[in-house]
């Protein structure tokens, strides 16, 4: 069981205390995350605990098991963006779910961060290389346009999901999909 | 060339009579966005939304440009609401970098965004109007809408995308006299809101035309994700300025109006009780600021932020809009992700308009509160 | 008299006496006819109801009661696009939208033109460098007027309009 204690921020740059010591982690926050880290060990690890923002990384292949979970037993009921960031120098693409909650009242503050890696190639074939990832559509119903745009803008195939096709780009895009690092933009 | 169909509009019985029609972006009822629906007679059978007609590429372009650099083109998007689209950018950066913001500022800043959501929604209300035909109902809000673009202009000097907002503060303070001309102007305008009742809310066209038509579910709105007003005509009481207050909210007293049924009757009447509580909430801030200090705080140059990530949520007129930034040490975000109320929203779209009539279709549509550039970025 | 008259009247001069008689009623039809003509058609331009990008408030604002631009004979015309005679390309065209714009240029009926509005229509203006926006309309319709700004004002919109309208003015009526 591998649990990364992080330092937390200050907000406001006027603290200047001259000995630094570490903060104290909120408690609501750290009760959330250490629940998910008990239940499910090596799998996922806390990445940062910061006033109603706490996020998880999960191994791409327990993402399911640790979604189920936070819908469950944590009561987050929805999705609010799905973000897809390109690291090329480490050769991973980074899948961030921020999920929300609308029906329990103490939730209501809290953005859970649930991170995934998956693999990246340099030359991509969307649909049909190694950049795959398990939809999450069964669980949260809401992610369902999000993952759509993420697979035409970085080429993660979600499977599972039942229509992996374009949604903002043009009908005729011959291109790498555009938000990877390796596009760029006219001219810079 | 072959067509491939796509899954949503794969019916199990394909019948001679179900006809494929294009709601193209050249149509009087369908704003800058396509919808494909199949059709049996007068009733819509399944529907495939196609947006993208607007995808100019903010966020890769953001990934080019400083965080100074960003505020012209972020706020494209929703040049009628730009204030709102900025807020949480700004208060990412202003997490990032480390600043702290003064208080005179914050109330600045929810005058601002209280009259942009005026400005937004009375739009918003005129286009609604035009699409089911009551052309009075376009021409009252239009005209209305110049008292909330008058007090923009004197406060930021612009129409429409003001660039007022800056990590920081406001980029200037209040003019001479703005409290008694603002104050005048809102007791004229929330008459004429009041006014719109009679022409509009009770007009008993528009009750049979939205009422118990596309009916969202207390429990659909929850699953599908939506946000804003769509998500308050079904029931769920969440608006991001109660219940994670940011600024001078934490001082403000904000009532949310919240009804039951979901059909669209409630939700064409849940943004205009919006505004009417907006025109309180610029009463009490002009009342309650500090009535002296500075409105902004000087930045060194090219600011940026360590390894650090931020997710910051505002209201804003169509529900919450959150911003993601990821920062590696650099001028220039790394990462910028804008999540809009729009696109969140346009999940709704195939599963309310399966069995309406075809005639109801813009009064479905347009009363989710979608703005169809915004959804694109 | 008659005898004297027949004997004037052979074709050669019939064919000068008409010649003349036709250079006469076209200096004195044709120019005011094509005055009144195109009198016609600048009073009463309508646009096409396509709203193309974030200039479309603009587009909206000016045909409120404040700037109304309905007093210049600009009504949009919720009919179809085959009775309509402008195109205001309001702001920034897409590489998706592109062969939709010019194929409702293509369907309406001449004589028609086209009003290019904001910075983004005329040179692409603050996405220049996207992956997905045309530098500029001028590649795909031809452009009578160019209002520029960002959005333009109402009013710049009115003058741009207006500038339309000598251009027609000053047109050869087909």
């Amino acid at each position: 069981m591998s649990s990364e204690e992080s330092k937390t921020k200050p907000v406001t740059q006027t603290q200047t205390a001259p000995a630094k010591k570490e903060p104290e982690l909120p408690k609501f926050e750290k009760d959330l995350s250490d629940k998910i880290v008990t239940k499910f060990g090596a799998d996922t690890e806390i990445s940062f605990v910061k006033p109603n923002r706490v996020r998880i990384n999960v191994k791409k292949e327990k993402i399911i098991d640790v979604a189920t979970f936070i819908r469950d037993e944590l009561h987050f009921d929805h999705a609010e963006s799905v973000t897809g960031v390109d690291f090329p120098n480490e050769k991973e693409i980074e899948v961030v779910y921020h999920l929300g909650s609308y029906t329990d009242p103490q939730l209501n503050k809290q953005i859970l961060s649930l991170a995934t890696r998956v693999p990246r190639e340099d030359t991509p074939n969307p649909g049909k290389d190694s950049t795959k990832l398990q939809s999450l559509r069964e669980i949260f119903y809401s992610v369902e346009f999000h993952e759509r745009e993420c697979f035409e803008m970085l080429g993660v195939y979600f499977e599972g999901h039942p229509d992996n096709r374009r949604l903002l780009l043009p009908e005729d895009w011959a291109d790498i999909p555009p938000m990877r690092k390796d596009f760029r933009i006219k001219g810079r | 060339m072959s067509v491939k169909i796509p899954p949503g509009l794969q019916l199990e019985k394909v019948d001679e009579r179900i006809m494929t029609l294009n709601i193209g972006p050249q149509h009087p009822g369908s704003g800058h966005m396509r919808l494909i629906v199949q059709v049996d007679g007068d009733y819509i059978v399944a529907c495939d939304p196609d947006p993208g007609y607007v995808h100019r590429g903010e966020e890769k372009m953001a990934e080019y440009r400083n965080y100074i650099l960003n505020i012209p083109h972020l706020e494209r998007p929703v040049i009628h609401d730009s204030c709102n689209i900025l807020y949480p950018y700004v208060l990412g950066v202003e997490e990032l970098v480390g600043i702290e913001v003064p208080e005179r500022a914050k109330y600045v800043r929810a005058i601002a965004s209280e009259l942009n959501r005026l400005s937004y929604t009375l739009y918003w209300l005129a286009i609604y109007g035009i699409f089911l035909g009551h052309s009075t109902m376009f021409m009252w809000p239009a005209g209305d809408r110049e008292l909330a673009i008058d007090l923009l202009d004197k406060l930021t000097g612009a129409r429409v995308t003001h660039s007022y907002f800056v990590p920081g503060g406001v980029r200037n303070d209040l003019p001479a006299n703005f409290e008694d001309v603002c104050i005048r102007q809102l007791n004229y305008l929330e008459k004429r809101l009041k006014a719109y009742a009679d022409i509009f809310y009770d007009n008993p066209i528009l009750i049979s035309r939205t009422k118990d038509t596309g009916v969202l579910s207390r429990e659909d709105a929850i699953r599908l994700g939506t946000t804003g007003s769509v998500l308050r005509a079904s029931g769920v009481d969440f608006d991001v300025r109660t219940k994670e207050p940011y600024d001078a909210y934490e001082e403000l007293d904000v009532h949310t109006n919240v009804l039951k049924n979901g059909d669209s009757y409630d939700r064409s009447k849940i943004p205009w009780l919006d505004m009417l509580e907006s025109c309180n909430i610029i009463k009490q801030a002009l009342e309650k600021m500090p009535k002296s200090g500075s409105v902004r705080v000087k930045l060194k140059p090219n600011p940026k932020g360590g390894d650090d990530e931020v997710y910051k949520r505002v209201e804003s007129g169509r529900g919450s809009l959150g911003v993601y930034i990821v920062s590696r040490s650099k001028p220039e975000p790394y990462r910028l992700k804008l999540s809009v109320g729009s696109f969140r929203n346009l999940i709704c779209l195939p599963y309310l308009l399966k069995g309406e009539k075809l005639g109801n279709m813009p009064a479905v549509y347009w009363s989710l509160n979608y703005w169809p550039v915004e959804a694109d970025r | 008299m008659l005898k004297e008259l027949e004997l004037a009247v052979t074709p050669q001069t019939a064919n000068a006496f008409l010649g003349k008689l036709g250079d006469i009623l076209v200096k004195a039809i044709d120019k005011p006819l094509g005055y009144a003509i195109n009198w016609g058609r600048l009073w009463s331009l309508w646009p096409v109801h396509i709203e193309t990008a974030c200039c479309s408030i603009e587009f909206g604002a000016a045909s409120s009661p404040r700037y109304d631009v309905e007093r210049f004979g600009i009504i949009e015309a919720f009919g179809s696009l085959r009775q309509c005679d402008l195109v205001v390309v309001q702001g920034t065209i897409t590489r998706k939208m592109a062969p939709r714009l010019r194929l409702v240029y293509d369907q309406m009926p001449e004589p028609k033109f086209v009003i290019a509005m904001g910075a983004c229509a005329i040179t692409g203006g603050l996405y220049f460098d996207s992956y997905n926006v045309l530098p500029g309309i001028d590649g795909i319709l031809p452009v009578d007027v160019y209002v520029p700004g960002c959005p333009p004002r109402p009013e710049t919109l009115i003058q741009g309009c207006i500038l339309l309208q000598e251009k027609i003015k000053n047109m050869k009526a087909r």
